[in-house]
């Protein structure tokens, strides 16, 4: 239980911080960058090195790449439906989430597992 | 195009809003932990690359761009969106250097100080993005 607090404190700062950063610069597609910043990873990978080691964390960053493959792809789309139909932002970057979860676990299958 | 530090852009962010933000943050580490303890490291990888605030940064941007056009007396759902759009085209480039982070972690981590690994490959994601966003600007 302490565990999962704490993963909620650290994970929770660490996003919040990037965040801010993306809400301070400009212009808006500099900004962007910081959405996917490596909040969740620099989180858990800390704290997966302390309780489990260096050979296991690597092995979650090795399937971290097909993860950031699927987040390319799902924001790429994103740019492009907003733009070129102007959806809602919140419906499009919702219903896109089953494109990243699908791509990434497609390519792990593929290619990892 | 210059880049800016606007301090200022904070007063519009509003409590609630940094709330919701420390909220998905934190859920989706403990929820990448727990798949990670569920399915193994390889499935949990995964997670570490999940588009974890962009909903809600993206809802944001639309958002205050709306309210900007409001106030000048304009409808500005379009032009929330397009600036939505923006943004996440700025996070895809940001997502080709999380690419990046996540290979020198796989490469480098396992016999090598944990702290300088995670400080460069965070280096390398600023580096690579920023490069490749200039790079895409000039172009």
């Amino acid at each position: 239980m302490t565990d999962l607090l704490l993963r909620f404190l650290f994970g929770g700062l660490i996003v919040s911080g990037f965040a801010v950063l993306g809400d301070i610069f400009r212009p808006k597609s500099f900004a962007g960058l910081f959405g996917a910043a490596p909040s969740v990873a620099l989180a858990t990978l800390s704290l997966t090195i302390a309780s489990k080691g260096h050979i296991y964390a690597a092995t979650e960053a090795r399937s971290m790449t097909l993860g950031a493959i699927a987040f390319i792809v799902y924001a790429s789309a994103a740019s492009f439906l907003l733009m070129r139909y102007k959806p809602p932002a919140l419906l499009v970057s919702s219903a896109l989430l089953f494109l990243w979860l699908g791509g990434s676990l497609g390519l792990w299958f593929l290619l990892l597992k | 195009m210059k880049i800016e530090a606007k301090f200022s852009a904070l007063k519009n962010v509003k409590p609630h809003e940094y709330f919701v933000r420390f909220l998905f943050g934190g859920l989706v580490t403990v929820l990448a932990g727990l798949i990670a303890k569920r399915y193994g490291p390889g499935v949990g990888g995964l997670f570490l690359a999940f588009p974890a605030i962009f909903p809600a940064t993206a809802t944001l941007v639309e958002k205050h761009e709306k309210q900007k056009m409001h106030r000048a007396g304009l409808h500005g759902s379009r032009r929330g969106r397009s600036a939505a759009a923006v943004d996440a085209a700025g996070t895809s480039i940001g997502a080709i250097g999380l690419f990046f982070f996540a290979v020198i972690v796989w490469f480098y981590l396992p016999g090598h100080p944990a702290w300088i690994v995670l400080l460069v490959a965070g280096c390398a994601w600023f580096a690579i993005s920023v490069l490749i966003w200039v790079i895409r600007k000039r172009i």
